[in-house]
């Protein structure tokens, strides 16, 4: 990379738990700091952590790079950093290029404007000129769908209209480097379909892009690469298959027995537990291995496991009872193991698995562990959705036949 | 300094459509419009007429057009000063929304709330012309000082108000502070009355630096003499000074308003 479009050194970012300032005494004598000294060299005072802690990267001219991690792990801090809402503690930041951010894009709306008014107000927000606002104005109005109401104050729209217009301005901008935040979750389903198009568009047409998901099939599809952020720290950056994995693998813990419970599910393990697979192919054949350990004795069991996708839409369940297993019975100190195998008949996609303890009969559940474990299918583009029907093409054919001629009914 | 200067020039639609929204949304859903922009000078100028009358009455003298005149004249820009600083200073954590959100050099919304509030000034300023024509009360050459005295005020204002913006938006304190003042303030400037009411103490009174402005429009307008050129040097050196350290107060904190609000 001779010339990144963007580029991180060394960036540390502090913040301060709980209120800004309790008192005057604390207030001036730091004002005055503020006023004197430059930015930059400063330590941890009481109550203050580091939100980025020494975070380096190159993002490329063209290139598309994802930052995935945890909630709170600083992703969206690193994004207010390179918009400039935000400046570093310490460490030097540089954007080449016109840059424009997909974050909040209806923050600049105003519920008493015209639908009209707030295209006008909200793009020159996010950095256009009056005439560029001009000139694809009927291109916005019609990306958003809202023709009809474009007259109207935005305060009538529902949440779902207004979202549609601040991201129908927003994607029309144009910048050089975009900053993309968790957006894609806009409106309804054909609308969000409207949305990765016109992503795959900006991103074709040679714009810089950084994305910021928890949608780890979005990133992998756009990202070529990423970077993965734990607590503030950069842990992993690469191609965004293997920063996936190694996202996937952080993330799955075990869990030790909590004294004040009887009966607790202990580990919950994909195929071998040695190799930490996350990813596999469609059709491939994944044991899930579920630990339970009981301090007093417990009857009637039965372990159950169930898959959700990403939007914890459920994909499958199963359990001990279902496949056969009678009641299960425990002894104090005794531990129970059941392996369950499955054949992946799933469509690409981030599944999450979750485990329960039912009582046999009721189904009360002794203890639950949801998203225990987490694997990634990937490389089946012939299929989008969550199933695998395994679908292939028998018949594709043109028949032509003289048209029939329909008597239509006159009223 | 230069730096942000040269950004707000770049972001001036930006500054435009701030300003125009602002002036929009005052006047959205309400049925008199643009002239609620009379509405604080005409209850001024009205006042100021009654103490105008009662010191006329104490004084034994009758109430002429000339001190109505001259009361007017004081109004506008008294007006424009009072509600463009009670403006300014709320106008960052008004749009605290956008300050954290979105980036773009934040001066411009102090600016647009003055800018705003300019627009309701020249509105007022065009209805007092047409009444000062009606008084009678004359034209001179004097009149080129007018626009010098406007902008000496928009430079005081806009120094005030960017440096209040900022202070309120780290403590909510200031707003209250400001709103006291500003109540009070009208007691302390020469609006209603004159300086010269106050014999040797008059100085005293030009030391705050709207009075030798509120003086100097009576002076051009009414009376067609120069304004008092010392005390309006005094006023601009005020007005330039604290522009200038507004400023840089200003882009000294702006890294952490995002953080503050």
């Amino acid at each position: 990379m001779t010339d990144p479009a963007l580029s991180l050194d060394g960036v540390y970012k502090k913040f301060r738990k709980g209120e800004l300032y309790d008192s005057l005494r604390e207030f001036i004598p730091g004002f005055l700091r503020r006023m004197v000294r430059r930015p930059g060299r400063e330590t941890l005072a009481p109550r203050e952590f580091w939100a980025l802690q020494d975070v380096n990267f190159d993002v490329g001219r063209g290139e598309a790079f994802g930052i995935i991690g945890a909630n709170g792990a600083g992703k969206s801090t690193i994004l207010k950093l390179l918009s400039g809402i935000m400046r570093p503690t310490r460490g030097a930041l540089r954007v080449r290029g016109r840059m424009s951010a997909l974050i909040e894009v209806s923050a600049g709306f105003h519920p008493d404007l015209t639908g009209r008014e707030n295209i006008f107000l909200n793009g020159i927000i996010l950095g256009m000129s009056r005439a560029d606002v001009k000139r694809r104005f009927d291109a916005i109005v019609a990306f958003s769908g809202l023709e009809e109401f474009i007259d109207t104050p935005v305060k009538r729209y529902s949440s779902g209209m207004f979202a549609r217009l601040g991201f129908a301005v927003a994607a029309h901008v144009e910048p050089e480097v975009l900053i993309v935040d968790e957006v894609l979750s806009v409106g309804d389903y054909l609308f969000q379909q409207k949305c990765l198009e016109r992503m795959n568009q900006i991103l074709s047409s040679g714009v810089t892009v950084v994305f910021v998901s928890h949608n780890l099939r979005a990133v992998s599809a756009l990202c070529g690469r990423s970077l993965l952020l734990e607590r503030g720290r950069v842990v992993q950056i690469g191609p965004s298959s293997e920063v996936i994995k190694g996202y996937l693998t952080r993330g799955r813990q075990t869990r030790s027995m909590e004294s004040d419970r009887g009966i607790q599910i202990t580990d919950v393990s994909l195929s071998s537990s040695d190799t930490s697979q996350v990813t596999f192919e469609t059709d491939a054949v994944l044991e899930i291995t579920v630990e339970v350990n009981a301090r007093t004795p417990h009857q009637d069991l039965s372990v159950v496991i169930g898959i959700v996708d990403d939007s914890q839409y459920a994909v499958f369940d199963t359990c001990t009872r279902r496949l056969g297993a009678g009641p299960l019975s425990l002894g104090a100190g005794e531990s129970l193991r059941c392996t369950f195998r499955l054949r992946l008949r799933l469509a690409e996609g981030t599944y999450h698995v979750n485990a329960y303890l039912h009582r046999y009969v009721t189904d009360r559940a002794f203890d639950r562990w949801l998203s225990a474990a987490t694997f990634f299918v990937g490389g089946t583009p012939t299929v989008r959705g969550v199933a695998h029907l395994e679908p292939t093409l028998t018949r594709c054919e043109k028949h032509s036949s003289a048209p029939e001629v329909v008597a239509l009914p006159v009223r | 300094m230069r730096a942000s200067i040269g950004e707000l020039l770049a972001r001036r639609d930006l500054l435009y459509t701030i300003t125009w929204r602002e002036i929009k949304v005052k006047y959205k859903q309400s049925v008199m419009g643009m002239l609620w922009a009379l509405l604080m000078p005409i209850v001024i100028v009205l006042a100021g007429v009654v103490i105008r009358y009662g010191f006329s009455l104490l004084g034994g003298t009758r109430l002429n057009a000339a001190d109505v005149a001259s009361v007017s004249v004081r109004a506008v820009p008294w007006a424009f000063c009072v509600s463009s600083i009670r403006f300014a200073t709320s106008s960052l954590v008004a749009n605290a929304n956008l300050v954290t959100k979105i980036y773009m050099p934040r001066e411009i919304f102090p600016i647009a709330a003055i800018l705003s509030q300019f627009v309701d000034f020249l509105v007022a300023a065009v209805v007092l012309a047409v009444l000062l024509a009606v008084m009678n009360v004359g034209m001179s050459v004097q009149l080129v000082w007018v626009p010098v005295l406007v902008l000496i005020l928009v430079l005081l204002t806009t120094g005030l108000g960017i440096l209040l913006s900022a202070a309120s938006l780290f403590f909510r304190d200031v707003k209250y502070l400001v709103e006291v003042v500003l109540t009070f303030a009208i007691f302390f400037t020469p609006v209603f009355y004159d300086v010269q009411m106050f014999g040797s103490w008059a100085p005293v009174l030009m030391l705050n630096p709207v009075a030798p402005l509120m003086e100097g429009f009576t002076a051009v307008v009414v009376a067609h003499t120069p304004p008092p050129l010392l005390w309006l040097s005094y006023s601009a050196a005020f007005a330039l000074g604290t522009f200038l350290v507004a400023s840089f107060v200003f882009e000294r904190l702006e890294p952490y308003f995002a953080e503050s609000v």
